[in-house]
Parts: structure tokens; C-alpha cells; sequence
């Protein structure tokens, strides 16, 4: 069953001589090994199991549950001004194999994730009586292509399938969509190595943020395949007009809007196969015009050399990353906190790390938390909820998308488990201060 | 054909051998022409080709390898022309191996690994045809 994966693992761990990783490198300056790869990539796969009477794992004073299961591969939640969570399904991509090499790859990846349907759908979740059970369940949109971010501005819902951003009017309550989708854009969606389509909107909600991933890991499949690929677009709400907010972005996987500053960040996945400690995915404030990297280098100025004819220019523009989350954790949720989740976690932003195929011992498969001050990230990153990958080497969830609740509560989609976890403080406050009506996924 | 002498060196190749054999050597230089194009123009596809080309040298070499096994063993090692075959079609197995696995790297990752493997893999190859398949063999004619 996971044997292939483990003999392939162990005898790239011994050909490659990589098996005694180094401890992961976090923050503003990581320290950033020479390339390598051996003869066979590291692949060390998630090996699914139930999680049983088991519970991902919140600091002492924070309560777990399972608010729904079942679902249809969850990937990003988004809390409504009622209370509501609308919760985005769905499984995209199915880029053809290209070589010999992906058909291997991909046997071996399918172990690690749900073999469960795409669902292609939004499901709300309702907690009618505010006592933390979310007893009511609805499918708000079906038919939808593999819908990943999710935005709310004004009486307007945004969703971004693979293949188009669309529209749906919403007003509060509502538990289903009341006409089909208007579609406000097409997305780039040729190939779709990278298929999730992350979103948020602007303070000011004149403009959506989507966050398109690069066709391939680093130019595999061609420059062509790249055209709008590797960036966040800036959408016109009204229009839906577009233009590049920022390139070199690899896999832009979810975006969010910094509250007070109205800042753009974004956590970005980066490239695989030069390492267990390269290249460090990140969390960054995303820059008007910026240039990330991605193909020709990255954290900066490091040249790499696998994307050719290079480019010495784009390498000088590249601009580094603010902060380094740790190579290959697979970081797919983001979300800023706020005082409603206790003192201790209420200035930074949440981050779902999806864990790591690329590297052994495996790094990821947990929620962490970067403390923020004055704007900005400080500190190392703070574990916020783990257990998804046992000691016993079985993994029994793999967060994606997080969102924070305003009255006090943190939403994981977990796609491996197909659930979604809120985890609360203990002594829960009522529900107080909301503020704002703009969440982003 | 006949087998001409009663010694072991003298009996020749089994045709179905032989279209392995011969095979592999096509598709390694197959490979070898699309790397060089690949190098020189950046053009991935080449990469691509390449790749399913040198996949494809892999299965004639890995069942000329097989069937080559057999035939030593057969001859119990004494045959010395059976031998060298073996053991070049051996170093063609393990070289190839390696240049799919430098093929199996993304874009540029592969290179040079993966030309200078296709050159030496397609150079064994052409030595496996000659001594394997073309070479007179001592004793084969009448």
C-alpha cells in the first residue's frame, strides 16, 4: 500500500544522502542551504488514517471540534456577517502527465490525499443558537468548478473556481444561492498544474485580489505555459477588468487583507526539488507592482539555474519575502487574527500548512500562528494546532484554509479528513465586537 | 540459420536478442538528439521527448539485459563473447537508469547529467549492436 512511497523515500533518502534534514529555518532572514538533489526527488507521503477518537491538538485553554464532516474535499471557509460559514469544495487541476516521471509522481501523491469526490459546491454551516454545534447544513451553490477563495463585499459573494472568478448576491440568512452565478471574469486555466484560485477583496471592496499558482514546478512545461501564471491579479469588482498586481509569485494559495492597514499579504508556495531546506514558502506583504522571483530566482537574488534562458534582470528585481514559514510546509490558508481569539493570539496571522511530500522528515501538517507587531511579523512562528501527523507516522488531516471568526473562533478546513474544525477559547466570550464585514479567505 | 560449429561462441544471436539489442540503440540516440536540441535551444518539449525516448531504450534494454542473463547462466560463464554482451548490456541498464532519473528533474535540473549520460549510454549501446548483432562471428560462417 504505502510501500512503494517508503522504499522510494528511503532510497532516495540513501542515494541523496538528505535524510539527516536540517531543522527548518523561520522568519525575515532564513538561512538558506546550496541547492541539492539526489538521484531520485525525497518523497516522504502523508499515509492517511481515521483520526478515530482522536482531535488535532490547541494550546491549553482552547477546545477543539469537529463542526461538520463529510464533506466534499473542504479547502476555504468564510465566516458570514450572521455567523454563517460558507465552505468552498472541491478538487480542481488533473493537468495531463507529461512525462514518465509524472506518472510515477502522481501514483505516489493520490496515497497522501482523499480519494473522496470533488464536491464542487459551497456548504453553509448555521449555529442557530450561537451554543458552538452547527446544526444547520445547507448546499448554498453546487455545480460550481472546483471553488476555492472566497470573498464577501457588501450584498455581493465572490467565489473563485478554477476557471472563473463569479458573483452570487447575498444578503444575510440566506442558506441558499437564489440565482446562478454571474461570472465577473475568466481565470487563466490552461493546464492548471497550480489550479487553486485564491481571493480577497479590498478594504474598500472596489477591487478582488485572486492569486493564480505557475504551471509547473519550475518551467517543466514550457515559458508558454506560464503567460498569467505565477501572480496575483487586481479584478475590477464593477468591471471585471484585470491587470497584474504582482508577478514571480509562484503559488500564491491564499491571500488576505491586513485590518487597519488594508495591506495585501499572502503566503506562496515555493519551489520543490533542490532540498529539504529550499525554498522556504513564505508569508508576505504582497507589493503593487512586485516582482517575487519565481521562475529565475528566489528569497531574493539566489539564482535558479533549472529555469533557463535565465534572466539577470528579473533576478535583480526580485524582491525577498518577508517571512520565511519553513521549506515545502505546503502553506494554504491565511487569515489575520483578532482579539476575539484570546490575548495571547490576537495580534498576527494564522497560517494552514497542508505539510510537505518534498522532504524527510515531513514539515507541515499543522496550523502555526506568526505574532505581528506594528504591522508587521515578529517572532518565530507558534504552533497553534497539530496532532494532523501522528507519532505514529499516520496522518489524520491535512489542514487548508483558516479563517477567523470575529466573535472567537478559528475555522480549519482539513481536506484530508474532509472536516471542518473551529477551535475556540475555553471560556468562550459572547458575542461582542464584530468588526467588519469583509473577510477574505 | 544454422549453428556452424558445435562450440558455444560460434552459436548466433536469437533474432528476437537481437531486436532488442539492436532497439535500444535508436532510442538512446533518439534521446541523445533531442538533449542536444533541448541544450541548444531551451525548448522543453525536447526534454520531453527525450525522456520517453530513453523510457522506451529501458524496455529493450532491460529485457536484452534478462534474456542475456539467461544465456550466461546457460553457458555456465564459460563463453566469453555471451559474458561481455551481458556485461554491457549491464552498464547500459545502470547508466540508463541514472539518465532517466537526471531526465525525471525539472527544466534545466536535468542538464548536463543527463547529455553527458545520453552520450555515453547511447556510445554503450552502439558497442552492444556491433559486438551483439553486426560483428562476424568466429566460426559462424561456413
Amino acid at each position: 500500500m504505502r510501500r512503494p512511497a517508503l522504499l522510494l523515500a528511503a532510497a532516495a533518502a540513501l542515494l541523496a544522502a538528505c535524510g539527516d534534514a536540517e531543522p527548518e529555518r523561520y522568519g525575515p532572514d532564513p538561512n538558506l542551504p546550496e541547492p541539492q538533489r539526489g538521484v531520485l526527488p525525497t518523497m516522504k507521503i502523508a499515509e492517511p488514517a481515521p483520526w478515530g477518537s482522536q482531535r488535532p491538538v490547541a494550546p491549553d485553554g482552547y477546545v477543539v471540534t469537529a463542526i461538520a464532516t463529510g464533506l466534499g474535499i473542504p479547502r476555504q471557509t468564510l465566516v458570514l456577517p450572521n455567523g454563517d460559514i460558507l465552505v468552498a469544495e472541491g478538487r480542481g487541476g488533473g493537468a495531463p502527465a507529461l512525462r514518465p516521471k509524472d506518472f510515477i509522481a502522481n501514483v505516489i501523491k493520490a496515497k497522501g490525499n482523499t480519494s473522496v469526490k470533488s464536491g464542487n459546491r459551497l456548504t453553509l454551516l448555521r449555529d442557530a443558537d450561537g451554543d458552538g454545534t452547527y446544526e444547520g447544513r445547507s448546499v448554498f451553490a453546487a455545480s460550481l468548478n472546483a471553488p476555492y477563495g472566497l470573498a464577501l463585499v457588501g450584498g455581493q459573494l465572490y467565489v473563485a473556481n478554477q476557471d472563473s472568478l463569479v458573483r452570487f448576491a447575498y444578503s444575510p440568512g440566506q442558506t441558499r444561492a437564489i440565482a446562478p452565478p454571474v461570472k465577473v471574469t475568466d481565470l487563466p486555466s490552461q493546464i492548471n498544474h497550480h489550479w487553486t484560485k485564491s481571493l480577497a477583496a479590498s478594504a474598500d471592496g472596489r477591487f478582488l485580489y485572486v492569486g493564480i499558482g505557475s504551471n509547473s514546478n519550475i518551467t517543466e512545461r514550457g515559458m508558454a505555459a506560464e503567460v498569467d501564471r505565477a501572480m496575483v491579479w487586481e479584478v475590477d469588482a464593477a468591471t471585471g477588468a484585470h491587470r497584474p498586481y504582482a508577478t514571480g509569485l509562484r503559488n500564491p494559495t491564499a491571500l488576505a487583507v491586513q485590518p487597519g492597514t488594508g495591506q495585501l499579504w499572502a503566503v506562496v508556495n515555493e519551489r520543490d526539488e533542490i532540498g529539504p531546506n529550499l525554498v522556504p514558502d513564505y508569508l508576505t506583504f504582497v507589493r503593487d507592482g512586485g516582482f517575487y522571483g519565481w521562475p529565475y530566482s528566489y528569497w531574493g537574488q539566489n539564482v535558479d539555474r533549472r529555469a533557463q534562458p535565465q534572466d539577470p534582470k528579473k533576478v535583480a528585481a526580485a524582491i525577498r519575502p518577508d517571512y520565511s514559514l519553513g521549506a515545502h510546509v505546503a502553506a494554504l490558508g491565511l487569515a489575520f487574527s483578532g482579539p476575539g481569539m484570546g490575548p495571547r493570539f490576537a495580534e498576527g496571522a494564522f497560517v494552514g500548512e497542508h505539510g510537505s511530500w518534498n522532504r524527510s522528515p515531513p514539515s507541515g501538517y499543522k496550523v502555526v500562528f506568526v505574532p505581528f507587531r506594528n504591522g508587521r511579523p515578529a517572532g518565530p512562528p507558534v504552533d497553534f494546532l497539530t496532532g494532523f501527523r501522528g507519532g505514529d507516522g499516520k496522518t489524520r488531516g491535512r489542514p487548508v484554509g483558516v479563517t477567523v471568526d470575529p466573535r472567537g473562533a478559528l475555522i480549519v478546513a482539513d481536506d484530508l479528513a474532509n472536516t471542518v474544525w473551529r477551535i475556540t477559547p475555553a471560556r468562550s466570550a459572547p458575542a461582542a465586537q464584530v468588526s467588519g464585514s469583509v473577510s477574505s479567505s | 540459420m544454422v549453428a556452424a560449429s558445435a562450440s558455444p561462441q560460434a552459436r548466433p544471436i536469437h533474432p528476437l536478442h537481437a531486436v532488442l539489442v539492436a532497439g535500444a540503440f535508436p532510442l538512446f540516440l533518439g534521446g541523445l538528439l533531442a538533449d542536444i536540441a533541448y541544450a541548444r535551444s531551451f525548448q522543453v518539449q525536447w526534454l520531453n521527448f527525450a525522456a520517453w525516448l530513453i523510457a522506451g531504450a529501458m524496455v529493450f534494454t532491460g529485457l536484452a539485459l534478462a534474456w542475456s542473463l539467461l544465456e550466461v547462466i546457460r553457458s555456465a560463464f564459460r563463453d566469453r563473447r555471451t559474458l561481455l554482451g551481458f556485461l554491457l548490456l549491464a552498464a547500459m541498464f545502470i547508466l540508463g537508469l541514472l539518465d532517466s532519473f537526471s531526465h525525471a528533474r525539472d527544466a534545466w535540473g536535468a542538464m548536463p547529467s543527463g547529455l553527458v549520460l545520453s552520450v555515453v549510454v547511447t556510445a554503450l549501446a552502439a558497442v552492444a549492436l556491433w559486438l551483439g548483432v553486426l560483428a562476424p562471428r568466429r566460426g559462424a560462417e561456413p
